[in-house]
């Protein structure tokens, strides 16, 4: 993993998680304000697994379990196209609250991620 | 209280509830991701505490379902299954704190699920208040 990048992709889900919910707590259906920024952290998650795939060819490897680094980002990978689908089929304000509660995971499962690949304490 | 009748059929979960289903399904994911791993890498090292990872999977995969579910028989199942989570909850993460060596690896409900923010300990509370004020048998189309 690329630490600037990690940071980057963490903000931008924070973020973007953040403003789902409030766009959602104001009582608005989804919107592309809503939906791009979780389409954006989809985006960026892609990169992730382009860099994940590629670090350890040019000596950027995991300390941690690989199994574990790959579970977290597949199941994160996961999450924007089902909370983007999600809010297209249901427009309802709360759609927004799920798109950025899913944001919001993501950027602990990055967190994670990072962990997993650069700190060993157990 | 009632709320004006759709015109598609009715599932009991909606508004707020929806934001319910999808943290439950949040949780599926990592739990189900994570018990993966652990089983396939090293099932060995702490066959208790990947034991129990691997069953918070299977409840929060059946919550989702159910809490989704038409009818009175997945409310019931709802019930059920969110009542065992919350009593494994505070069992699991009790003895995680008296007795650290029951589990060398942690679980999702390992110190009260504090590894998950407690979401895995709040949860479970929000779930069944959700269900005592949804009650609403005879209100399901057949």
């Amino acid at each position: 993993m690329i630490l600037g990048f990690t940071i980057a992709q963490i903000v931008i889900a924070v973020v973007a998680g953040l403003i789902a919910i409030a766009v959602g707590l104001a009582k608005r259906p989804p919107s592309d304000l809503s939906l791009g920024g979780a389409a954006l952290v989809g985006v960026l998650l892609l990169a992730q697994v382009v860099v994940a795939a590629v670090g350890p060819a040019v000596g950027n490897t995991p300390s941690g379990n690989p199994y574990e680094f790959w579970a977290y980002l597949i199941s994160a990978l996961i999450l924007p196209p089902v909370a983007i689908l999600w809010a297209l089929i249901e427009k309802s304000r709360w759609s927004n609250v799920v798109v950025g509660i899913a944001c919001l995971a993501i950027a602990i499962m990055l967190y994670r991620m990072h962990v997993i690949w650069t700190v060993q304490l157990a | 209280m009632t709320t004006s009748a759709d015109a598609r059929p009715r599932r009991r979960i909606r508004g707020v509830g929806l934001v319910l289903v999808a943290v439950y399904g949040v949780l599926a994911l990592a739990a189900t991701g994570r018990s993966t791993v652990q089983i396939l890498t090293d099932f060995s090292e702490a066959p208790v505490a990947y034991t129990l990872s691997a069953l918070a999977a299977v409840v929060y995969i059946l919550a989702t379902v159910a809490l989704l579910g038409r009818g009175e028989g997945w409310y019931r199942v709802a019930w059920v299954t969110i009542l065992f989570e919350l009593i494994f909850v505070l069992t699991v993460g009790t003895l995680s704190v008296v007795d650290a060596e029951l589990f060398p690896r942690d679980t999702v409900w390992s110190y009260y699920g504090l590894g998950y923010l407690l979401v895995p300990l709040v949860l479970p509370v929000l779930g069944l208040v959700w269900l005592a004020k949804h009650r609403t048998p005879g209100d399901e189309p057949r």
